[in-house]
């Protein structure tokens, strides 16, 4: 106490010394401060940078190069009545009255026999679909946009051989070549090519894959938690499988997917490529997060709500269903949407029982082959087809919008629940 | 052990009974062989030291130490000659007939008139809204508290002040009309005069329900009781009534604490 600047002039806090040191903590949380907003810039200068790159390459990748074909089909012979265009058969029956060679020879007559060679090889296939939906067609002329070659859109895109660039130049000087805004993208499966391949196959199978997920590991795991927390006697068991859970959580998502393949497949050998299966092995990484987080969430709801539950009479199961789960709700959410989009965003558990297939029909139902977002940017980023990496992009961007839109509506239910409670 | 003064005879028809009741944390013991009577004709209030085991003993009462696992009690307690550890006593059907108050206003965070109803909704009393409704009514009123919050029924129950949340509790408490009501330092946590409401309260429910207040203010103790037990280190010291225990003490323990020497 008997230093020099506590026997200055009025108290150790009063000294030059104290003024320097008070001004040196000042400075050390300015830096703080800086050193923390700088760490956010930096974060959200690369989301920016990220998305932008996405969304640039993207867009090109909801485009496609068509090229624009009039046909006359009242001309071409072909009739259909309305049992025709319904059967299962009509694309075959349709192709029977030469539906294919009208289109092969409307294209050669307007783009000549170079332009013509250009046109999809299934660019009848688009025509047949349209009659389908519009039976009027037939009765008159009019004109198709048709998918090009691959070889005639990397041509468009200033790439490929200098012969197909410059017909590409000379076809849409025309005005018979454009980008157009291709819808299909999000209404066709996976194809062989850029110009025909579309997201609905993986993207109805990752919804089919989420629904199996959710509906398995939600209930499990919410149940888990409760009995954990609320019933289970503390013990050496429990205590190894709290440990098990918490490892369960930590364990590399491939080998789960190998669990899939030895338990699941051997189980269902037929279910290959299935949803369902695909659902069960992310429903086992998810349980583990929805349980550890719904655990958190219950020992969060405050001891003195459970007693005044019990204190007027209820039993230990309304205690937990009218009090403890629509407080830990919330909680379980949060976690619930970790898990899921983490299982939405998986590939490598997949990879191994078989949803990596080539699906060029998009799935039926829980049990029939289907592949999942993840997994066709994966498949189509191996293609060595330049047009394939715009079409990645943009597979990237509706599973980003999938996931926007699932936690969406989990942050939405969340704050219901936080609110009437 | 115990000393019991002359004037409290031992009541035949006591609405609760406690014979011998020992309280065991594990290894420790938290209560140590005490035997008491409650009933609707007077308050009795524990009083005693911090960790005395005043809130332990009180928690025998409606078995509310059977949510800790640890905890062990042995000994006799009777609800109208019912042992309450008996088979033909349910734990859930005890715990509607011996409600509780706790020491920090704990009401659900539901609406206020949820807070009420939901005793008498699991338990089926009141089968319709309307029978509902006169519950909530008759609750609110009895804790004093319907004249501020009629017209804000739908309001949450959390969104009270502290005195008003701890009168909802007891409000909660009533809504199932229980025969007895344990209090444990229902006012510790609130302001003088949001605890002077309370102790009026108590007195207007004393005589239609049996209350036990446990309190660690010998002032409350001697205002709203009429017989007071003092606690030390888990045994019953000292039990009269409250006039004689505060001027005429016997044991020197409780006049030590009750002259404020040491507590």
């Amino acid at each position: 106490m008997s230093s020099p600047e506590t026997q200055t002039a009025g108290g150790p806090t009063r000294t030059d010394a104290f003024a320097k040191r008070l001004a040196k903590r000042y400075r050390a949380e300015k830096r703080f401060r800086a050193m923390g907003l700088g760490a956010i810039l930096f974060s959200i200068a690369v989301l920016i940078f990220l998305l932008g790159n996405m969304l640039s390459n993207g867009v090109a990748g909801f485009q496609r190069a068509e090229l624009t074909v009039p046909i006359d089909l009242a001309a071409s012979g072909i009739v259909a009545d309305e049992a025709l265009l319904t059967s299962i058969d009509a694309v075959q029956r349709l192709e029977m009255q030469g539906l294919s060679a009208v289109v092969s020879a409307a294209a050669e007559a307007e783009l000549g026999a170079e332009g013509a060679a250009q046109v999809d090889l299934d660019g009848w296939r688009e025509v047949a679909a349209a009659i389908q939906s519009d039976p009027a067609l037939l009765n008159g002329a009019s004109e198709f946009d048709l998918a090009t070659s691959t070889d005639l859109a990397s041509g468009l895109a200033g790439e490929g051989s200098p012969e197909m660039q410059a017909l590409a130049q000379q076809l849409s000087a025309d005005g018979m070549l454009a980008k157009n805004w291709d819808w299909g993208f999000l209404t066709r499966s996976d194809a062989t090519g850029p110009q025909k391949v579309g997201i609905w196959g993986a993207l109805k199978g990752s919804m089919l894959t989420m629904i199996v997920t959710f509906l398995l590991a939600f209930p499990i795991g919410v149940l888990a938690a409760l009995y954990l927390e609320e019933y289970a006697p503390k013990n050496r068991w429990t205590d190894f499988i709290e440990v098990s859970i918490n490892n369960l959580a930590a364990v590399p998502s491939i080998i789960f997917g190998l669990l899939g393949l030895a338990v699941f497949l051997a189980l269902f050998p037929n279910l290959r490529s299935a949803p369902l299966i695909g659902g069960m092995t992310l429903a086992l990484m998810t349980m583990p997060v929805i349980v550890i987080s719904g655990r958190n969430a219950i020992k969060a709801v405050p001891p003195s709500i459970r007693d005044g539950a019990l204190a007027v009479g209820a039993s230990p199961v309304q205690v937990v269903f009218h009090h403890v789960l629509p407080l830990a709700l919330p909680g379980m959410l949060t976690g619930t949407i970790i898990g899921m989009a983490r299982a939405l965003g998986e590939t490598a558990p997949l990879l191994l029982i078989g949803m990596r297939a080539f699906v060029a029909t998009p799935p039926d139902g829980f049990t029939s082959p289907a592949t999942v977002l993840p997994m066709q940017i994966f498949l189509w980023s191996d293609e060595i087809d330049r047009g394939f990496v715009e079409r990645t992009s943009a597979a990237i961007i509706v599973l980003l919008l999938f996931l926007l839109l699932m936690n969406g509506l989990a942050i939405y239910l969340r704050n219901k629940f936080e609110k009437t409670w | 052990m115990t000393i019991v003064h002359e004037t409290i005879q031992n009541n035949p028809d006591a609405m609760m009974r406690a014979r011998d009741v020992s309280v065991y944390y594990g290894d420790k013991m938290a209560i140590d062989n005490v035997s008491i009577d409650i009933s609707p004709d007077y308050v009795t209030a524990f009083i005693g030291p911090s960790g005395c085991g005043k809130s332990t003993f009180l928690r025998c009462f409606n078995r509310m130490n059977d949510t800790i696992p640890a905890a062990k009690v042995t000994g006799l307690i009777e609800l109208e000659g019912e042992d309450i550890h008996g088979t033909s006593m349910d734990v859930v059907q005890l715990r509607a007939r011996v409600g509780m108050v706790f020491q920090k206003p704990n009401p659900f965070p539901k609406t206020i008139y949820e807070n009420i109803a939901y005793g008498p909704k699991i338990h089926g009393l009141g089968e319709k809204k309307a029978d509902l409704d006169v519950i909530v009514e008759r609750s609110l009123t009895r804790a004093g508290l319907w004249d501020e919050v009629k017209d804000r029924l739908e309001d949450s129950g959390t969104a009270l002040s502290g005195g008003q949340q701890q009168r909802l509790c007891i409000a909660r408490a009533i809504a199932v009309d229980p025969e007895v009501i344990l209090m444990d330092e229902p006012a510790s946590a609130l302001d003088p005069i949001a605890t002077a409401k309370i102790e009026e309260l108590i007195d207007e429910l004393s005589g239609r329900y049996a209350i036990v207040i446990v309190t660690h203010s010998m002032q409350q103790a001697a205002r709203v009781s009429q017989r007071t037990a003092f606690f030390h280190l888990g045994r019953m010291v000292e039990y009269g009534p409250t006039s004689e225990i505060f001027t005429n003490p016997i044991e020197e323990r409780t006049k030590d604490y009750i002259t404020g020497r040491y507590g």
